[in-house]
């Protein structure tokens, strides 16, 4: 585990001296102040136009480093063969993958965090204060981390096996399908086949669920999320992590490089 | 000598190709060698002809299709076998966004080293490599030959027993690999067994108390230099020049190079042709024995698999 942790803080070191991730954190700054500007116009809705939108935007940003980055992780250092001289080292892949997956997680919170704040910031601005009830929105950014997690996980088993290209399409796809879960699983069973309604639910049971992770609502309102679905979302985020990571361990230990 | 530091028992890799990966086609094939304690080995042969993949095996890269190797008398497979041994790989590329202090530093935590002993070790090797001036520089803006020595340098900062160096005098000025033949005979006068692949034949004679010849993923020889090649004596060399014009029919075997000649001849046949190039005027420089170099044995080989897989494909068709 201390050779992940030692692979994670040079991905971190590697993230953070990308520019690419400096020009996402501009971006939502962007965000934020476009926020400020519909909040002054939205009269007595500030709060639900801010949070909304401030939530929305930590998510797309988190999401497109998730995918892009997250693909590169293991594929960037296929091609450009700075795994050699790493994978000649006493390190197991395993090891490297865990490391990788760690240190964009890591860049991830850190990021997600410093928006979180510009977030409360330019809700203090509006409001003049901050109340409670606004620790829900700490919540929601919490759930998007998570779904983040998941997505970096994702993208790093297709990369393990696949192009880049095709790394980031599979993610695209599983994630936007991860948003449908509910709608899959409320289908009229009904009017389905048995074998097709018991493909349906067991889908529907093997895709991630991203719709779990979105409060968005509950935040922009100010209502408070329950214990018990925090528990459950960050239960079902780190096993369904460590099954992905698993899978991709699988893989990339049995892969020959080039 | 104590025993071999590499043992390689028919190591075997064939790499699936066609639209279904259906056909096989053999990058390797049942290569048997060891590498003795201690030695400097080179492994040598055309590109193309399973060096790369050799070491890429040893270092767990690509895995076998069949076969096993044993480094240290342990398998490859161990992992903590590879505190013990170093590596560079070819053309090396390495973070570009670390300067080589820190890519070194990053390579040593793998070591279990101190924070004071890795700083030491960063130290000494950017200064045994020449790269100490230029330690605070991202390696995105270093050069081919300064990457290499920077490869070369995390490849011995653990003091490792075995380094194995993919083509180490790649894309080094002469200055360069001279250097780099310094650190392989230090390596060696610490006892360290030293494997390198090459096609740089010179260097191999000059560095290797043995090298292996590989050549369309099979092995053709293994030795030292002077015992692989034929040693015989393939007849004379007398070099001489020629004062004013002559018209003595030797002159016409002979070639010329600036103001001298030279001329191939059988040795029995060398007093004759002295006596007959000195009644034509010429003044002998020197006479010498004519043998085989490492370089014709490894161009006869490599010629004769050539002229094979031609022979095999004209029959195919």
């Amino acid at each position: 585990m201390r050779r992940a942790g030692v692979v994670a803080l040079n991905t971190f070191r590697e993230a953070v001296r990308d520019r690419v991730l400096y020009s996402l954190v501009f971006f939502a700054l962007l965000m934020m102040a476009a926020a400020v500007a519909v909040g002054q116009i939205s009269i007595g809705i500030e709060q639900t136009v801010i949070v909304s939108l401030g939530l929305s935007a930590i998510s797309v940003i988190g999401v497109l480093i998730s995918v892009f980055i997250g693909v590169a992780l293991v594929s960037k250092e296929m091609d450009k063969r700075t795994l050699y001289a790493l994978l000649a080292k006493p390190v197991r892949r395993w090891e490297f993958l865990l490391g990788k997956f760690g240190g964009l997680v890591l860049t991830l919170a850190v990021n997600t965090a410093a928006m979180a704040l510009g977030l409360l910031l330019v809700m203090l601005y509006v409001k003049h204060s901050l109340e409670r009830s606004d620790a829900v929105v700490l919540v929601a950014v919490y759930f998007i981390l998570l779904k983040l997690a998941l997505i970096v996980a994702l993208a790093l088993l297709f990369s393990c096996f696949t192009t880049p290209l095709l790394a980031i399409l599979f993610t695209v796809g599983l994630y936007i399908v991860g948003l449908y879960v509910q709608e899959l699983r409320d289908l009229p069973v009904e009017v389905m086949s048995p074998a097709m309604a018991a493909f349906t639910k067991w889908l529907s049971h093997l895709l991630p669920n991203f719709e779990n992770f979105n409060v968005m609502a509950m935040a922009a309102h100010g209502r408070a999320v329950p214990g018990a679905l925090i528990l459950q979302n960050t239960l079902y985020a780190v096993v369904y992590c460590t099954i992905v990571l698993t899978a991709a361990a699988v893989v990339f230990s049995r892969r020959n490089l080039k | 000598m104590q025993g071999s530091a590499i043992e390689i028992e028919n190591l075997t890799k064939e790499y699936p190709f066609g639209f279904l990966h259906l056909k096989k086609k053999a990058s390797l094939e049942g290569l048997n060698m060891q590498v003795e304690t201690g030695e400097v080995f080179g492994f040598i042969g055309p590109n193309g002809a399973g060096k790369s993949t050799t070491i890429k095996l040893l270092m767990r890269l690509i895995f076998p299709t069949a076969g096993s190797a044993r480094i240290l008398g342990k398998p490859i497979s161990d992992v903590e076998m590879h505190r013990e041994i170093g590596y560079l790989p070819e053309q090396p590329y390495f973070y570009d966004y670390l300067t080589a202090a820190e890519m070194l530093d990053y390579f040593a935590r793998f070591q279990d080293l101190t924070a004071a002993d890795r700083k030491d070790r960063v130290q000494r090797m950017l200064k045994k490599v020449g790269l100490d001036t230029a330690h605070k520089i991202q390696l995105r803006k270093y050069s081919k030959g300064m990457l290499q020595r920077v490869g070369l340098a995390q490849a011995i900062l653990h003091d490792p027993k075995v380094v194995i160096l993919d083509e180490p005098m790649s894309g080094l000025d002469p200055l360069g690999r001279r250097e780099v033949r310094d650190i392989i005979l230090e390596l060696k006068r610490d006892g360290k067994t030293v494997m390198f692949s090459t096609h740089i034949l010179s260097d191999a004679e000059m560095l290797c108390d043995r090298v292996g010849v590989i050549v369309g993923g099979r092995l053709r020889g293994v030795g030292a230099p002077g015992t692989l090649v034929d040693i015989k004596s393939q007849g004379m060399e007398i070099l001489f020049e020629l004062r004013g014009a002559s018209n003595a029919p030797l002159l016409s075997k002979a070639t010329r190079t600036g103001a001298c000649y030279r001329l191939h001849v059988a040795e029995e046949e060398l007093y004759a042709a002295i006596e007959q190039l000195r009644g034509a005027g010429a003044r002998i420089l020197s006479v010498s024995q004519v043998k085989a170099t490492l370089e014709e044995f490894f161009l006869n080989l490599v010629e004769a698999d050539r002229a094979q897989a031609a022979a095999v494909e004209v029959s195919g068709k």
